[in-house]
């Protein structure tokens, strides 16, 4: 069995652990084992406490000796993106700022998480703070897309979607601002979910743009995903942006919530800019659903050629605030250099941040510096309001929305490093979801001649992640594109 | 040319809160350094600030003791600026929409002497915020050390109108601030502590111009009479300016109590820019009907009205009651001992003289004194009833002082009820009148006085306890008989 | 269209962080491009509209006045720079 552990699910990784077959040490062994063969090539950790996890895994197969069991993640391995507090972890976001960084608390997703008794699984590679589409502009290393190695994995997720994608994680932990969950999960091939803002706490996510920021899932399966968004999703009192809602049993509402739905194409999203294989795809998975009796409507989101401006000043806003912290002061990188106390700030971080970092901070800066704030920062505010309402308006006749994840494949790593307009574009899909806060999820929908990975977006209304997996499911039952592995030896 | 000043103050206040304004790490004051710190209170990556209640209350409860409108909607921005103080080098505070508006405060200002009651006038605000307070600079020979207990603390920053006109007046804003916040229990405003800081706007302009001059601002008026030195200081120096052909220049100046002067802290070149925008982690406040009513149902009577009362109702004079409004704890002894007697002025008396110096005599508080409301009007009544004599009262105060014993129980015990029994009362008389012929001799040539030496005599046999007025009435009488 | 421009001497001057030259070309120029795509925005007439702070508003989100034990000094200052006397240090502050 162990030469194929790695690239059991989640869901088979359970029964399995049911059945007595495993035990939770040996699965995490065999993802140490996976980890060494294929982390070279793929380099989605920045670093991995084995020893922390085979205490946990071990910790887990006790409690099931005992006839005690937690949940359906008890002793399943979660990769863990390095921008969410694990007590005890280095927290490093993958910037030299905070390379010695170690948490002294856990995050609410990680708590609870833990309670589910599922086991913290290395930290994973991700761009600097979470400022990128590409990975590219971690400090450490660059991860490699499993499915060509000369290709990026997406971003700023990368880490998390790749270790899934290479079967060095059954799940992983990602975080989505503007697209940082699926547009790497349409890359990589594999599931990613953003959840509705305010589903999952932010609390211990270390922030990028507070009002867009949420954690989200990433598997291989729909009904995985399902499953990690229930370890994590809830109510904290901790954070002022939680929404109190009922949480279904997401896993059996997979299967409860059978359609036929009515689902709504955005024509902005295909057209001039879409890859051709890519709108192919998405195209051929709208069919999908048409044969499957669903009503496909043409629906509007006018405001959509705005989105990426909008949410390239809030995000940055709130960022250059956000970032205000990491000063060199009470725990960050600090510089030998400085002359004085101001200096310290100055040199710390220039020192500690890296390019895309400092950009999107003097962006911020200048957005919300006197005399600009009303033209842009308010503007944008304003301008969110009407991208909001295009996707609130489009909920009430849609159940949901087909698009593509991203414009096009995977791309090169360095090809657009150093443009960041071009760059920043990567996100036009997946960024006016973020602004309106509503939930969106990638799942495989084929590959390129070249294959490479296509994803497929569909997003829904508020809180409606039940309904949004269940039509997810539906297309992963149909196909089997989730059962593909990049070949990694 | 006479010159007028126009004053504008900033003040922060320190609000009484078991935790942090936006974490439930505890907030008090001095503790060791860094103790009383969590992830949110040090920034750490990740964290978040969720509102603390009781704050809100707090500042809702200030807000409507200084007349002010509370905002039915209010919201919470990001004040950005780097200094090592602040942990996340932002300070979560209000903006646009702070949660009071307007309102005023009526102060006093010194009278032509100590007993006489001054001008009171209304200072208008402009508002009121809550925002977290930073934490502590020390410091050292080359360094600096930072302590973040102080750091999350809920902080109400009031913000005068341009109203005043002089140190004197700040001196008198603050003082009568100071005491409704603490009436209040909105903060213990120790200044000491910095649970009170002031910060000044001050500009002066020739006498009836309208418009402002170029304002100045100090800061550091870290004790009440700083404010009115710095303040003073700062008046000259602008006017010393302007009569020396100069100009003022609009700065930050940093007051030195030590030094008794202010120095330059940053030109208006280099002001902040501080780039403040709604805070996204946090929600608005609605503030409805009902949340303000019940706020309103706790609050203290203000110390002006109470003292107004004391006036109408009570007649005690100034000098009693500029003693007794002050201090709630004070004052509401005193109307407690007064609810029991009925006798306002008796009661503020033995309060005002006596208490006052055996609480201070002690070195200890009104809270932790045995002597009770009940104790001072069972004393008022006794001597009322003719029970005991005044001078007899005082010694039986100070028994209940040291004791916390009830004033019959004293009065019995040590048997010093005063006599009345006239049959008694007469025998001595006598007694005394036939000891003391070249008085009587006197009394009888027409010197009244001579009778108050035969009273005397009656006293001293009777160990004080007669009663006065009726050996008076015997004595009279007996001497009479002898004409 | 008019290359928008960036004050970046001002701006990383309030974001405290030390440009090279070199940087502040590339930034200026790369920034400049992003606002140009920015400027879009003054196509869209947004005269009446809410601004959108919150993907989905609530209100009164707080906690009662209760307090938790917090860190242990040890812990607070664990990944601090420099400590002494169970504080941070930091070069003198001058103000
Ligand atoms: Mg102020
Ligand atoms: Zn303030």
């Amino acid at each position: 069995m162990a030469e194929t552990l790695h690239y059991r699910t989640a869901t088979e990784l359970g029964r399995d652990l049911e059945s007595g077959a495993v035990s939770s040490e040996e699965i995490v062994r065999a993802l140490i084992e996976r980890t060494r063969a294929v982390e070279d090539t793929v380099g989605a950790f920045l670093s991995c406490d084995e020893d922390d996890a085979l205490a946990r895994a071990r910790e887990s197969d006790e409690r099931r000796a005992r006839g005690e069991r937690r949940g359906p993640l008890d002793g399943i391995p979660v990769g863990i993106k390095d921008i969410l507090a694990v007590e005890g972890q280095p927290l490093t976001c993958a910037s030299r700022m905070l390379a010695n960084f170690v948490s002294p608390y856990d995050a609410t997703a990680i708590r609870k998480l833990k309670a589910t008794g599922a086991v913290p699984w290395g930290r994973l590679n991700m761009d600097e703070f979470a400022m990128g589409s590409s990975t590219e502009n971690s400090s450490v290393k660059i991860t490699a897309n499993p499915w060509n190695p000369e290709c990026i994995p997406g971003g700023s997720s990368g880490g998390s979607a790749a270790c899934v994608a290479a079967g060095e994680a059954p799940l992983s932990l990602g975080s989505d601002t503007g697209g940082s969950i699926r547009q790497p999960a349409a890359l990589c091939g594999v599931v990613g979910m953003k959840p509705t803002y305010g589903l999952v706490s932010r609390y211990g996510l270390v922030a990028f743009a507070s009002s867009l920021d949420q954690i989200g899932p990433f598997a291989r399966t729909v009904e995985d995903a399902a499953l990690l968004l229930q370890a994590v999703a809830g109510h904290d009192d901790r954070d002022s942006t939680s929404f109190k809602t009922e949480i279904p049993d997401y896993r059996r509402e997979l299967s409860q919530r059978r359609g036929p739905w009515k689902l709504g194409i955005p024509k902005e999203y295909f057209g001039e800019g879409v890859d051709p294989e890519v709108e192919k795809a998405v195209r051929a998975a709208i069919e999908f659903y048409r044969s499957e009796g669903c009503e496909i409507v043409d629906v509007s989101l006018p405001h959509t050629e705005y989105a990426i401006g909008v949410y390239y000043i809030i995000a940055t806003a709130e960022a250059s605030s956000n970032l205000a912290r990491y000063d060199g002061v009470r725990y960050t990188h600090r510089s030998k250099e400085a002359a004085d106390a101001i200096d310290l700030y100055f040199k710390s971080r220039a020192e500690g941040f890296g390019p895309e970092v400092k950009r999107r901070i003097i962006l911020g800066t200048y957005v919300l510096s006197s005399g600009y704030y009303d033209a842009y920062y308010l503007k944008a505010q304003k301008a969110r309001t009407l991208i909001r309402k295009d996707f609130l308006d489009a909920c009430r006749k849609v159940d949901a929305i087909l698009t593509p994840t991203t414009p096009a494949p995977a791309f090169r790593k360095g090809e657009k490093a150093d443009d960041p307009l071009r760059m920043y574009l990567n996100d036009i899909f997946t960024s006016s979801g973020n602004l309106a806060g509503i939930p969106g999820i990638s799942i495989p929908c084929g590959f390129s001649e070249s294959g490479l990975p296509i994803g497929l977006q569909i997003l829904g209304r508020p809180f409606e992640e039940a309904e949004l997996l269940a039509i997810a499911h539906r297309f992963e039952q149909a196909h089997d594109y989730h059962t593909r592995h990049p070949d990694l030896t | 040319m006479e010159y007028e000043a126009v004053i504008g103050l900033e003040v922060h206040v320190q609000i009484k809160t078991e935790s942090k304004m936006f974490t439930r790490a505890p907030a008090g004051y001095g503790h060791e350094p860094n103790t009383l710190t969590d992830p949110v209170v040090l920034g750490m990556p990740g964290t978040l600030p969720v509102m603390n209640k009781r704050a809100i209350d707090q500042i809702i409860k200030a807000g409507l003791m200084l007349g002010c409108d509370i905002a039915p909607v209010c919201k919470w921005d990001r004040k950005n600026y780097f200094y090592p103080d602040s942990p996340k080098n932002y300070q979560i505070s209000q903006y646009d929409r702070p949660i009071c508006i307007g309102g005023q405060l009526e102060i006093e200002l010194p009278g032509p002497s100590r007993n006489v009651m001054g001008e009171h006038k209304f200072i208008h605000l402009t508002r009121i915020h809550l925002e977290e307070d930073v934490g502590k600079l020390n410091h050292v020979e080359n360094d600096s050390l930072v302590d973040y207990n102080r750091a999350g603390t809920p902080l109400m920053e009031i913000v005068s109108e341009p109203d005043m006109h002089s140190g004197e007046e700040a001196y008198a804003y603050l003082t009568a601030l100071r005491q409704i916040m603490v009436q209040g229990g909105i903060s213990d405003c120790d200044m000491e502590k910095g649970q009170l800081r002031c910060d000044a706007n001050i500009s002066v302009r020739p006498k009836g111009v309208d418009t402002l001059g170029v304002k100045v601002e100090l800061k550091n008026l870290n004790s009440i009479s700083g404010v009115r030195n710095g303040i003073d200081y700062e008046i000259k120096r602008q006017i010393k300016t302007i009569q020396s052909g100069g100009q003022v220049v609009q700065e930050t100046r940093r007051w030195d109590a030590e030094a008794g002067a202010a120095t330059l802290m940053r030109t208006k070149e280099m002001a902040h820019d501080y780039r403040y925008f709604p805070d996204p982690d946090l929600m608005p406040v609605r503030v409805d009907q009902d949340w303000l009513q019940n706020l309103r149902a706790t609050l203290p009577e203000l110390p002006f009205e109470r003292q107004r009362r004391y006036f109408d109702s009570f007649d005690l004079p100034y000098t009693v009651t500029s003693v007794l409004v002050p201090d709630r704890r004070l004052a509401e002894f005193f109307e407690e001992a007064v609810d029991e007697c009925g006798e306002p002025k008796a009661v503020a008396n033995w309060i005002a003289n006596d208490l006052l110096r055996e609480l201070s005599a002690g070195g200890i508080g009104i809270e932790d004194s045995k002597l009770r409301p009940a104790h001072i009007a069972g004393l008022v009544k006794l001597v009322k009833d003719g029970a005991i004599s005044n001078n007899i009262a005082k010694e039986v105060f100070i028994a209940m002082f040291e004791s916390g014993r009830r004033p019959e129980e004293i009065v019995e015990e040590k048997g010093l009820k005063q006599s009345s029994d006239t049959g008694e009362l007469a025998g001595i008389c006598n007694e005394v009148i036939g000891a003391n012929p070249k008085s009587v001799e006197d009394y009888k040539a027409g010197k009244q006085n001579a009778i108050n030496f035969l009273k005397g005599q009656v006293m001293k046999a009777t160990k004080g306890k007669a009663n006065p007025h009726i050996v008076d009435q015997i004595l009279r009488e007996e001497l009479d008989k002898l004409a | 269209m008019a290359q928008e421009t960036i004050d970046i001497d001002y701006v990383a001057n309030l974001a405290r962080i030390a440009l090279t030259d070199e940087e502040k070309e590339r930034f200026s120029g790369q920034l400049g491009q992003v606002l140009d795509y920015i400027e879009k925005l003054n196509t869209l007439d947004v005269s009446g509209v809410e601004p959108t702070a919150h993907a989905f508003p609530l209100e009164n989100v707080w906690r009662a006045d209760e307090p938790e034990p917090g860190f242990p000094v040890e812990t607070a200052l664990k990944n601090a720079p420099a400590v002494r006397d169970n504080m941070v240090v930091v070069p003198k502050v001058v103000e």
